[in-house]
């Protein structure tokens, strides 16, 4: 009995648990990357002790990689001579990692994924527990193979109706963000639900459960259903059979109830995921730099929204703009089906998978004094680059929109 | 006792130390650049016993531990916050970087004052203007992490059980 959190770990704990226990519970993977992976080898070395399950352990590059500079490169080579060394095979480097973790079947309802990564709440998307963790923690649960988990309160947010035409699921967070505020779900699980999400596609449902993090949110959850089954089914390697663990008389901390349908297309102003306000307040403002990628909204659903928008038509000339699909498959994909093809033929630099411009180190880094509008989930001061730079959140459709004019653009009229 | 140096609210782990920095692991490497977006002087002026002050949700953002690291490496004696995001609380914790939650503390103390902390009580005294706050005390488990100076000297010394002892 509890709220989906608690029914989770009380799977895992074998009894039923409630928030505000401490648990230290077996994990099912722990994932971390080229960023985090040599904080946590130093820690596993420190320890001294041996790996417990090197199949419990996945690895991705995907932050800079190929590796841009002789330190990266240098950081890398030692993570690929550690995984030679301790016979750890399951390396992955095409594509970031929480697009890989899905694809590759890691990710199942009910599993515990801790990741060196704070937007390992992807996971959540899937009806999987997925939470953000320091390298040190990394290096802890490859000793180990457990973690220890504060079950937490649980903020439902209840998602009612149909957004209107131009509006995803990208504008529906980035107003979650802006009511609840940055801190507005720390320590909490957040719960999606209601009748929006029962129709809501996978690829946007990982949206809402990758920015839970811009709240603060350890966890953010939405219970499996036939969609999600589906889903592994068809795009994933994971063709087990899984339990749809719903939430059963939960006791909520708080219900936010949202009619998605009064939602119109949102920006995330610079510099807080949480300065939202509506497209339309900021449309107008130039901008140097349109990037389309990274874990919240480079799928190939994403790719094909940008592609309509862009379809014969050429993106401003004194704007960059820049798409980073997700993963090895969606490139593939959007290859096979003429997407690449009208994303460069408008004049887009297409980049190999990854993390890419996202974390400013490669792939469109900012210059002083340029603003970027981004399908990315955070806009934090030189994040992308140059402290003096701006970066604005928004919807693929929103940033397909801004390549054209060169400036932020409602994008409803370019939509079909 | 050493001078605060103090911060806003939802101070994030790019304001700590921005992801073009953290390609190295080496906290007095990373310690050059720490703050250097908010606060530049920081990492120049900076001596061991100073304190840094923060607002609510401290270390929001990343799960890069190379922001409780950078601030380790800066020498700091420890932060004092009003909150903390989660994943930095555990972060500074298992790293043994000293953080102490003080809502009290957090809103009173201002730039440049004299602080002196007594990290096993949790009492901090602002010399400068005579105020005596008193933080909150660490879970009883965390405290077992916190003493053994982070969760890598815990593990090398006890089983990860023992932590639920």
């Amino acid at each position: 009995m509890g709220t989906l959190v608690e029914e989770i770990f009380s799977r895992k704990a074998g009894r039923e648990v409630h928030a505000g226990e401490i648990l230290l519970v077996d994990v099912d993977t722990i994932m971390s990357h080229d960023n985090t992976t040599p904080l946590a080898i130093k820690a596993f070395r420190e320890i001294g002790k041996p790996i417990f399950d090197k199949n419990k352990i996945v690895i991705h590059f995907d932050h800079a990689y190929p590796a841009p500079n002789l330190l990266a490169a240098e950081a890398q080579k030692k993570g690929l001579d550690f995984m030679k060394e301790q016979g750890i095979t399951q390396f992955f480097h095409q594509g970031v990692c929480h697009q890989v973790m899905i694809e590759e079947g890691f990710i199942t309802p009910g599993a515990i994924v801790i990741g060196a990564d704070s937007h390992s709440n992807t996971y959540g998307a899937l009806g999987a527990f997925g939470a953000g963790f320091g390298s040190t923690e990394i290096g802890v649960a490859w000793v180990t193979g457990k973690c220890w988990f504060s079950v937490p309160q649980t903020i439902r947010i209840e998602l009612s109706g149909v957004t209107q035409p131009g509006v995803f699921a990208k504008d529906v967070m980035i107003f979650i963000a802006g009511k609840l505020g940055m801190d507005g779900g720390t320590y909490r699980s957040i719960e999606f639900g209601g009748d929006y999400i029962d129709r809501l596609p996978i690829h946007e449902r990982i949206v809402l459960s990758n920015m839970s993090t811009e709240i603060g949110a350890k966890c953010g959850l939405i219970a499996a259903d036939e969609v999600t089954l589906d889903y592994l089914k068809v795009e994933t390697r994971a063709q087990g059979s899984y339990e749809q663990i719903h939430p059963v008389h939960p006791q909520y901390e708080k219900i936010i109830a949202i009619d998605v349908s009064t939602i119109e297309p949102q920006v995330a102003c610079h510099p807080d995921v949480d300065n939202a306000k509506a497209l339309r307040e900021v449309e107008g403002l130039a901008v140097d730099e349109v990037y389309i990628g990274t874990c919240t909204n480079a799928r190939y659903e994403d790719l094909e929204i940008v592609a309509g928008i862009l379809q014969g038509k050429t993106v401003h000339p004194h704007t960059r703009v820049i798409v980073t699909p997700a993963s090895a498959k969606i490139y593939k994909k959007a290859l096979q089906s003429g997407l690449i093809e009208i994303l460069m033929d408008a004049g887009c630099t297409v980049t190999g998978t990854g993390c890419g411009a996202c974390i400013g180190r490669h792939g469109g880094v900012l210059a002083p004094g340029e603003r970027a509008l981004t399908t990315m989930n955070r806009n934090f001061i030189g994040r992308m680059g140059s402290p003096l730079s701006e970066i604005y959140l928004a919807s693929p459709a929103s940033a397909a929109a801004a390549a054209l004019t060169g400036k932020i653009t409602d994008p409803r009229p370019y939509l079909a | 006792m050493g001078k605060a140096w103090t911060f806003g609210e939802n101070m994030n782990t790019d304001e700590i130390i921005p992801g073009r920095f953290n390609i190295t692991i080496d906290p007095l490497e990373l310690a050059k650049n720490v703050f250097c977006e908010v606060k530049p002087d920081y990492a120049a002026r900076v001596k061991p016993d100073d304190v840094v002050v923060g607002g609510q949700n401290f270390g929001c953002g990343s799960s890069r531990e190379h922001a409780p690291v950078a601030i380790k490496g800066s020498q700091a004696k420890c932060v004092i916050a009003a909150s903390y995001a989660r994943i930095f609380f555990r972060n500074a914790i298992n790293i043994g970087l000293p953080i102490l939650e003080c809502p009290a503390a957090a809103a009173d103390i201002t730039e440049g004052d004299e602080v002196e902390v007594d990290l096993a009580t949790g009492k901090i005294h602002n010399l400068t203007n005579g105020h005596v706050y008193q933080a909150r005390p660490l879970p009883a488990f965390v405290m077992k992490i916190a003493e053994a100076g982070g969760i890598v000297n815990f593990l090398k010394n006890h089983d990860v059980q023992e932590l639920m002892a």
